[in-house]
């Protein structure tokens, strides 16, 4: 079994690590981790604003977002995948690539849920920040920009590695729509050997537990950084509220 | 919009079916996920070093692989190492069910697992004492006073948990599981009415989505701990 393994990442390293790149396009595990960075990045901004507005109930745009952020979370991402390859082409015309599909749809079903994480961070923070900035006469949007924004987000960096943890495991769903990433890659490398197929999903199994489990431990460490950085100086100065 | 054209007929029946194998396989696989976390929960809480590495190492296991890559391994290189004749009563059976059920079940007891430990670690050690005193033993313990609590403490999360559960049974019909994601596919493919076939897919998720996180919150706040 073992044996089995090291000839596969003996013959397949490549196609396993870029796919046919630099001949064909980019795929396997770089692809991976290029799309759940795309999703990701392309989340963040729309999810600064969606969470900022889900801290302010009673706002015009609060009802709508919120709308938005609880139709996603009740869907699975892969019927937004499906939506994405449909919606797509008819919103911008042409027709659109199955990466392209997938990092839409992560993009989408990462904004409802950084949305939360961000409205969690904003919320966290002591009342007092935001009124003590305002009593400075700064505007809502400055004081939330220059005092409340870089607090909250570098509270929440941890739970946006998670979110990143996430994004990489949804990837694999391109493989429903023949995206030539690291699961698709694997099935790919499974039908031309024919004899091994335990140990080409085990190594599969292999890849992903090691990325993700690394940024889980990322996860912890960045957690230790801020209790000790920022939670702990807060409470020793009398309290959270 | 030409909604009548999709929930006629052939159609419709595919919607149908597709709804109730989600169901079934959303149903069954959190009752087997809650189970096994259940045990989980009880094997770590011994203490015996080997044994929590063991659950330890499966949790780390299950979170860290995506759900499809678990179906994938259970479906096409689990299946190929077992008796021929086993495998032979397996595919008479529409395996690909048990096998995303399977799949289902062990991804989401670990983290159900992690949800019921943090409402057990939450818990008073006087509990413990206190019903050793009164002369229960471990697992009597356990299921008479410990778990009951901690699972109370632990609904919230077990909620979200089982709504994540029912959200991920549509990565089944990567192994041809005929659940609601197929059927919305299928039925795109045979009519071409896109929209509409996607629609009643998403109206079916969000409605039950929306169902269990209604009835989560009824239920977290009928059985919340009185302290």
């Amino acid at each position: 079994m073992i044996a089995q393994i090291v000839e596969i990442i003996d013959v397949y390293w490549l196609l396993i690590l870029v796919g046919q790149f630099p001949e064909g396009p980019l795929g396997g595990l770089a692809l991976t981790l290029c799309m759940a960075l795309a999703g990701l990045i392309g989340a963040i901004p729309l999810a600064l604003v969606a969470g900022v507005i889900r801290t302010c109930p009673g706002t015009i745009a609060y009802y709508p977002i919120s709308a938005f952020v609880h139709a996603i979370r009740g869907t699975p991402v892969l019927l937004l995948i499906f939506w994405a390859y449909f919606a797509v082409p008819l919103l911008f015309g042409g027709s659109i690539s199955g990466v392209a599909t997938v990092v839409i749809a992560l993009i989408v079903y990462e904004v409802a849920f950084l949305a939360e994480v961000l409205r969690a961070g904003i919320e966290a923070l002591p009342k007092g920040q935001i009124e003590a900035a305002r009593t400075l006469g700064l505007s809502y949007r400055q004081a939330m920009q220059d005092v409340i924004l870089p607090q909250a987000l570098f509270n929440v960096i941890p739970s946006i590695i998670s979110q990143f943890i996430n994004l990489v495991k949804n990837t694999s769903l391109g493989y429903i729509i023949s995206v030539h990433e690291l699961t698709y890659t694997a099935y790919q490398v499974n039908s031309q050997l024919l004899t091994g197929t335990l140990p080409v999903f085990t190594l599969l199994a292999i890849i992903y537990f090691c990325i993700c489990f690394s940024l889980s431990q990322a996860v912890s460490w960045a957690e230790r950084k801020v209790e000790r950085l920022r939670i702990a100086p807060q409470q020793a100065n009398g309290g959270l509220r | 919009m030409e909604f009548s054209a999709v929930l006629t007929g052939t159609y419709l029946e595919w919607f149908i079916t597709g709804a109730k194998i989600s169901l079934v396989l959303f149903l069954s696989a959190s009752v087997l996920a809650f189970i096994i976390a259940l045990l989980l929960v009880a094997v770590r809480s011994t203490g015996f070093r080997p044994a929590v590495w063991l659950v330890q190492a499966f949790v780390e296991y299950h979170r860290n692989v995506p759900l499809l890559v678990h179906m994938l391994f259970w479906y096409f290189a689990v299946v190929q190492i077992l008796p021929m004749a086993v495998q032979i009563w397996i595919n008479q059976r529409s395996a690909e069910f048990y096998f995303a059920m399977l799949a289902l079940a062990l991804n989401y007891s670990a983290y159900m697992s992690e949800d019921i430990r943090s409402g057990l670690r939450s818990l008073h050690k006087g509990q413990i004492e206190a019903a050793r005193a009164l002369g229960l033993n471990y697992i009597q313990t356990m299921r008479d006073v410990i778990l009951p609590q901690a699972v109370r403490i632990a609904l919230p999360p077990l909620v979200g948990q089982s709504l994540n559960l029912f959200k991920a049974t549509s990565i089944a019909m990567a192994i041809g599981v005929a659940d609601m994601a197929y059927s919305a596919r299928w039925v795109d493919n045979a009519t071409y009415l896109t929209f509409e076939a996607f629609a009643v897919a998403t109206v079916f998720y969000l409605v039950v989505s929306s169902l269990i996180i209604a009835l989560g919150s009824i239920a977290s706040k009928r059985w919340r701990l009185q302290t």
